[in-house]
């Protein structure tokens, strides 16, 4: 399935995964703490300077996830505008775009196999909990590789529909999609049982 | 055990299936999509606790790196955003739909209508406006002059979602009657 991870090789892929979310949470709490324009008009030239230097590529790509917030960056400086107080508002939309374009970072530079391999490490205290983190990462395994079969199944439901209707399915191809994920739960239930359970 | 877990998965692919259904922005930046209907779904099909759970594990595999939030959105800064208290909310509304769906033994369609008007819209969209206010005064924080939401505004900015939500309750509870019907066993809030 596809992934956020950016498929352009970067020097921000080499580092632990730990680091770069570590990274991030400090990066948040730092943008919080600087509360004038030059400051955060500072972090973000450094923030943008990260991504440049990784190649122009890679910085579109992160641009394109991050224009997103346009709406939300619109709203919050005319509402600032309104009574004049533009200078703050360009500083909590600027605080903000840093701490996502700063998270987005670390997504698009970690693989999924190195954030899977993470979370399981963070979830084995629950093993004291009696929580079995083993079963925990099958889940997501699971999720990761039935997305896909699921989508199929409702493209394909879909298309039968429209063999049979000139209407749009809409809402009614939910309930053929919900049970495919019922009875691929049971069967899938019944294989793992099979192959001596959890 | 080996079933709990099959269905907390494929519900939560499930969630992440109808978050792939064409989606309208609002100004305030939170898109309107089927996916809530997949949070009311995993309360009303598999009860309280799978149901949250099953959110929970859509929610980490978001969060690592996966693109199954509306708009094929994922990633950690999705949480960074305005519209956290939604996610957050998540959880929490598909325990309590499923938590009415388990103890109300009334017919099945009444029980999930009402689950999903209380937790999917209730609750997710209490979450929402407290993320809002919450959000806004945490980025504003310390800013000479800076702007944040007060009550009224939150609620104004999460008022526009709910009647589509009703519809999709009322889609949630025909869905679950329907299933109940064909795969009465599958439906683990009320087996």
């Amino acid at each position: 399935m596809l992934t956020l991870t950016s498929p352009v090789e970067t020097a921000f892929h080499r580092l632990p995964a730990g680091v770069k979310l570590g990274a991030v949470a400090l990066g948040s709490v730092l943008a919080l703490q600087v509360t004038s324009l030059a400051g955060v008009g500072l972090l973000l030239a450094g923030l943008a300077a990260a991504y440049l230097s990784q190649g122009v590529v890679f910085a579109r790509a992160a641009g394109r996830q991050i224009s997103g917030l346009w709406p939300v960056v619109a709203v919050i400086l005319v509402w600032h505008g309104w009574t004049g107080a533009w200078a703050a508002g360009a500083v909590v939309s600027g605080r903000m775009i840093f701490a996502i374009g700063l998270a987005t970072l670390a997504t698009m530079t970690t693989r999924l196999e190195a954030m899977l391999m993470l979370a399981e490490r963070a979830l084995q205290p629950l093993a004291r909990l009696g929580i079995n983190p083993k079963a925990i990462a099958l889940a997501m395994a699971l999720v990761i590789r039935f997305t896909p079969v699921l989508l199929d199944k409702a493209a394909q439901l879909v298309q039968a529909w429209r063999a049979r209707s000139p209407r749009r399915a809409g809402a009614r191809i939910v309930l053929p999609v919900a049970l495919a994920a019922l009875d691929d739960a049971e069967q899938v239930a019944e294989a793992l049982r099979a192959r001596g359970g959890l | 055990m080996e079933r709990n877990l099959t269905h907390i998965a494929l519900f939560a692919a499930l969630i992440a299936v109808l978050g792939l259904v064409p989606k309208i922005d609002l100004v305030s930046g939170v898109p309107i999509t089927a996916q809530s209907m997949g949070i009311m779904l995993c309360g009303t099909v598999l009860g309280a606790r799978r149901g949250a759970l099953a959110v929970l594990l859509f929610l980490a595999l978001v969060a690592l790196g996966l693109p199954l939030l509306s708009g094929g959105r994922g990633g950690i800064g999705v949480f960074m955003g305005p519209s956290m208290g939604y996610l957050v909310g998540f959880p929490i509304a598909a325990f309590v739909t499923g938590l009415i769906v388990e103890k109300w033994q009334g017919p099945i369609a009444v029980a999930a209508f009402a689950g999903a008007v209380i937790g999917g819209i209730v609750v997710l969209s209490g979450c929402g406006i407290v993320g809002f206010r919450v959000y806004s005064v945490l980025i504003a924080e310390g800013v000479a002059d800076a702007k944040t939401f007060t009550w009224a505004q939150a609620v104004a900015a999460a008022s526009p979602f709910i009647i589509g939500d009703v519809i999709k309750a009322g889609l949630a509870a025909g869905i679950t009657r329907g299933l109940a019907r064909v795969r009465p066993a599958s439906v683990l809030s009320r087996s």
